[in-house]
């Protein structure tokens, strides 16, 4: 790793001044910057470290409206009590989210921020329409998600919290890489108030997605048994050594299937 | 260069680190607490796991700077003078190690996992919950059985001594 210098953020005004300076990047569960920065890949001058800050930690319940913060991490989502009766779709999907040590430091700010192509909840706000608020502005997770490690954040911007509607049904379906523990196909379906939307990570060739093929076949009927036959395109997809782009376009019908069977449930 | 000060296995320590340290680092080549293994460079391992305020975390994934203020428990703190934590008695009693080099990192792991679970453990919640620590020698079979069997004992008495040891 490259010198850095490390300052922790008492606010998220200090911490929005302290990212202007030099070359700095924002560190929050650091499970995706720390690895990045041993490597070389990532050498900022800077670290701003945002774990600290209360007011960007937590889950909050209200009616049917969930905010969660930034910094929250993996784990307290997946044991979150609120969360399990509100959104049990999304307690499940934090549970998968690498190991028991990556879950304790790991964050939402930082899996968004980040945008990995396979990470687990960007497909799980983009299928529940869910708004990113960051401390300029609130970005719709459709505008929000731009490609791979691509999102519409400007230089030194904060995510501070993601808020959603808890959906009438939802449900998250991953098939695992086994090594690495990321999604090579994982499929997010939420039925709520604007009808029904599909989510798929792990497999896009331009990052997370929502299948018009599958959303189109759902909207008929909300049941597994609505996808016998629904074929997805493999163009577009992604074709790497641990998957080929038909592999995962059947895979996406697999999990679709799976994941409205545990909705259903 | 920033002051790191912690209490690491109950004690008061404190040092200049370049910022960049790992707590890894910090912990074995500052504090002299060599328990802690580096197996990976890419964060999955679990060699090196440590306990940071009471949660089992990756110490090669983390900035001794990040810690500071914090409380750590290493591999070195969990037994009492010649007392074998239930966790490390186990693994002894269940032939859970072969070569030695995860087990900092099982046992770390282990003692979370069993606290975090006070109703008990089956195989394959234990199975599911290692996912972040390999090992290299034993097929994990040992491993497991040995986490079974502590959790058993944990549960039936010595709970309050490996509380406060974990
Ligand atoms: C072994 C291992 C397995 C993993 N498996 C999975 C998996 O199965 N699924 C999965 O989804 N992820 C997985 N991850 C990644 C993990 O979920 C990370 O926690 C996540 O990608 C990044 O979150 P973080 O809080 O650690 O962010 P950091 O590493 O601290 O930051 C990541 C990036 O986001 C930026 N950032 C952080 N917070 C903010 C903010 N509030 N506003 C703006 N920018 C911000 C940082 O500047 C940085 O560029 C795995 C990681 C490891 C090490
Ligand atoms: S050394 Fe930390 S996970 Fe391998
Ligand atoms: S005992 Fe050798 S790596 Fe696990």
């Amino acid at each position: 790793m490259y010198s850095v210098n490390y300052h922790r953020a008492a606010s998220v005004a200090d911490a929005a001044k302290l990212v202007k300076a030099g070359d700095a990047k924002l560190l929050s569960g650091g499970m995706t910057l720390i690895p990045a920065m041993k490597t070389r890949l990532a050498a900022p001058s800077d670290l701003v470290d945002l774990s600290k800050i209360k007011e960007l930690q937590g889950v909050k319940v209200s009616g049917k409206t969930v905010t969660i913060g930034a910094a929250t991490t993996h784990f307290d989502v997946a044991n979150d009590e609120k969360l399990k009766k509100a959104c049990p779709a999304l307690v499940h999907l934090a549970s998968l989210i690498g190991d028991p040590a990556v879950r304790h430091r790991g964050t939402i700010g930082g899996s968004i921020a980040n945008n990995d192509p396979a990470a687990d909840y960007p497909a799980a706000l983009l299928a529940l329409g869910a708004t990113i608020v960051t401390n300029k502005r609130q970005i719709a997770a459709d505008k929000f998600f731009m490609g791979l490690f691509e999102t519409s954040l400007k230089e030194g911007e904060i995510v501070t919290a993601v808020t959603f509607t808890a959906p009438a049904k939802a449900a998250y379906e991953k098939f695992r890489n086994p090594a690495s523990r990321y999604a090579i196909v994982g499929v997010f379906v939420a039925k709520g108030k604007d009808g029904v939307s599909v989510a798929v990570t792990g497999a896009g060739d331009d990052g997370v997605f929502r299948s018009k093929e599958i959303e189109a076949a759902l909207a008929k009927n909300f049941a597994a048994s609505a996808l016998e036959g629904v074929k997805v395109p493999a163009k577009n997809l992604m074709t790497d050594i641990h998957a080929s782009a038909d592999y995962r376009a059947n895979l996406i019908a697999v999990m679709a299937k799976r994941a409205v069977a545990a909705a259903n449930a | 260069m920033s002051d790191v000060s912690l209490i690491v296995n109950g004690k008061r320590v404190s040092g200049a680190a370049e910022d960049r340290t790992l707590l890894v680092h910090f912990l074995r080549e500052n504090l002299g607490l060599t328990g802690t293994h580096v197996g990976c460079d890419t964060s999955q391992c679990g060699a090196c796991v440590v306990h940071v305020d009471g949660k089992a975390v990756k110490s090669c994934s983390m900035l001794a700077v990040q810690a500071s203020g914090s409380t750590v428990v290493t591999i070195e703190g969990l037994a009492n003078g010649a007392d074998l934590h239930p966790v490390q008695a186990a693994f002894r009693e269940h032939h859970g190690l072969q070569c030695g080099f995860c087990t900092p990192g099982m046992i770390m792991t282990a003692t979370d996992m069993i606290n975090r679970h006070p109703e008990g453990l089956d195989e394959a919640t234990v199975r599911t919950e290692l996912e972040g620590n390999i090992c290299r020698c034993t097929g994990y079979h040992n491993i497991v059985k040995a986490i079974l069997a502590a959790s058993k004992t944990m549960s039936k008495g010595s709970k309050g001594k490996a509380r406060q040891a974990a």
